[in-house]
């Protein structure tokens, strides 16, 4: 549970951001001091205590299985940084000799 | 500026009913007040001019057909992480500086149905994380107080919008105490209903247990007015809750005979300096002169606030905006491959701030630390629940400051975590779901400044008390009129 060695370049590879090697090093320590202070919850008794995820009450809710409205697939489209067609275009995910 | 702009939202409303103003100038008063004095305050990052009229038109044209409108002809501010139809909604970020919504949020909506006028996107912490405004990728936005220093945040663009006079309702979202700080800051009241009573379809998600939309305004009235309008069940957000939405504008109280109201023993003031600690020690008396019973309760879990707080919003966050991700919409930049292609727009798209948030979120969710950081977390929020709970059995509101200090100078937190203390106030509320505004409750002189700045009085509620909530602020505004006795030399 040691926040003193936080891999930080693990962290922002799961979270998916490239970081430099400044941001690593300025990351790196105000995480290690904001979690830190986060283990102060560690002083609070929670044995008896069930997590809280919604604080009101709520159930899962389903809708009517009829067709609504909803955006026009071109207006989705449009806002696509790259398109090809019908589609979005990305860079490549699968190399030809994999 | 325009008197017409001086005007409360409920006066205004009432004679664009009345017949004796029209909707259209009164919007054209807004849109004067916006170019006279929104170059040197950046409440907004879009002005609406064009879409202002033509909604203005549409307004008088109803009223010409004998519609009465709640909120006829009142210009709106709304933060630019909602979603209005053929604007630009930003969320502060360069992620999204190009992006123009194509669908409106149910809360705006509601509020344009019922006579609103929407004339500016208002500017933010980027993805309302921040208590400045300062974490905007996009503009700087100036308390209209002091230019010298910032409207709080997040939605600090609607608070200094409202205060100068260049809209009379701001929208806000508050996810730990967004609406609350800046209306403390900009001498406003800002109000932050239950969770769930106010849809969140299409505010631009940051942490989903916690955010909510309310209003910032110059009077409870107003933001009662508001909240009346954009409250209720919705059936594009499941978390909506489907309860009647008793109306809260009619309800208001003039006096507090027979509410007992809780001051929280762990939120004790004198450790916020002798002109604060009296400042507070006022306003308490001022509640009892009213009538109110005082009474001492406890939180015994208030010193966990800010570690419970950020572990759950940066978790929720992290998953949250995943979805940025140079695929559907906003920003791409190109790799060489997608990995490379997610990396490269997350890197360049997102503000320091947003980027330790997520990191700090994933990491508390990462495999070995979950149970340890994101489990005990909410756990530390079921006692929340349950301090609140054993409190509201003593007292049916609770009182306290709204933030720690008045309003900062540009740059005087730098360290994240300076920063994240000036919730610590509104963070329980927060937790708890609860309903909590913040109304002025008087002026402090910040070191070495003779600009006296306003400060708020923080009330807070059991779940769903809203109309008591709005009533008994209403009471205390009416008695003490504190946001009278200066007036914001950004907005003349």
């Amino acid at each position: 549970m040691s926040s003193d060695n936080i891999d930080i370049r693990y962290v922002a590879k799961l979270a998916r951001i490239e970081l430099t090697d400044d941001e690593v090093e300025r990351f790196g320590r105000q995480l290690g001091d904001l979690l830190e202070h986060a283990k102060t919850l560690h002083e609070l008794d929670t044995a008896a205590v069930s997590a809280t995820a919604q604080v009101v009450e709520s159930r899962n809710v389903a809708r009517a299985d009829a067709v609504g409205r909803c955006l026009e697939h071109e207006t989705v489209m449009q806002m696509a940084p790259q398109r090809q067609g019908a589609f979005f275009r990305v860079p490549r995910i699968i190399s030809e000799d994999s | 500026m325009s008197e017409t702009m001086e005007l409360s939202a409920a006066e205004i409303a009432r004679r664009v009913n009345a017949g004796d103003i029209s909707a259209r100038e009164v919007t054209d008063a807004a849109l004067a007040q916006i170019d006279a004095v929104d170059g040197r305050l950046g409440a907004y990052l879009t002005r609406l001019h064009d879409l202002a009229r033509v909604s203005a038109g549409r307004v008088d044209a109803r009223i010409k057909a004998g519609e009465h409108l709640p909120l006829a002809g009142v210009p709106v501010a709304v933060k630019d992480n909602m979603c209005l139809a053929g604007t630009r909604t930003t969320c502060g970020s360069k992620m999204l500086e190009g992006w123009v919504a194509p669908y409106t949020a149910t809360a705006v909506a509601r509020l344009l149905d019922a006579g609103a006028i929407p004339v500016g996107k208002a500017n933010m912490d980027e993805f309302a994380m921040g208590s400045s405004c300062e974490n905007s990728a996009l503009g700087k936005t100036r308390n209209p107080y002091d230019l010298g220093r910032v409207p709080g945040g997040s939605s600090g663009g609607s608070a200094a919008a409202v205060a100068a006079y260049e809209a009379a309702i701001g929208m806000g979202s508050d996810t730990g105490g967004s609406i609350r700080e800046p209306a403390a800051f900009c001498n406003l009241v800002g109000f932050k209903p239950t969770y769930g009573r106010v849809s969140r379809y299409g505010l631009i998600a940051f942490a989903s247990s916690l955010d909510q939309i309310g209003p910032l305004a110059r009077s409870v009235e107003d933001a009662a007015l508001a909240y009346d309008v954009m409250a209720g069940k919705d059936p594009m957000d499941s978390t909506s809750v489907d309860r009647p939405v008793e109306p809260a504008a009619t309800a208001l109280r003039s006096d507090l005979r027979g509410v007992r109201v809780g001051i929280v023993k762990e939120f004790g003031t004198q450790r916020l300096g002798p002109e604060i600690d009296s400042l507070y020690r006022r306003a308490y008396l001022d509640l009892e002169r009213l009538g109110a019973t005082l009474v001492d309760v406890e939180l015994p879990t208030a010193e966990y606030g800010l570690a419970t707080y950020y572990l759950i919003a940066p978790a929720e966050c992290s998953s949250n905006l995943a979805r940025f991700d140079g695929v559907r919409y906003g920003l791409r930049v190109d790799g060489e491959d997608v990995g490379q292609m997610y990396e490269r727009t997350r890197a360049e798209g997102f503000g320091p701030e947003v980027k330790r948030r997520i990191l700090i979120g994933t990491y508390a969710l990462s495999s070995g630390y979950y149970d340890a950081y994101y489990v005990k977390a909410q756990k530390a929020r079921t006692k929340f629940g349950a301090d609140f709970k054993r409190a509201f059995e003593r007292c049916d509101l609770i009182a306290s400051p709204a933030a720690s200090s008045p309003a900062f100078a540009f740059h005087a937190k730098s360290d994240p975590y300076s920063m994240y203390m000036m919730d610590y106030y509104t963070i329980p509320m927060s937790l708890a779901g609860l309903p909590a505004l913040s109304v002025p409750c008087g002026y402090v002189l910040p070191e070495g400044s003779s600009r006296p700045m306003p400060m708020g009085l923080q009330l807070a509620a059991p779940l769903f008390g809203e109309v008591q909530l709005l009533a008994a602020a209403n009471a205390y505004e009416c008695a003490t009129q504190h946001a009278r006795q200066q007036r914001p030399e950004g907005a003349l």
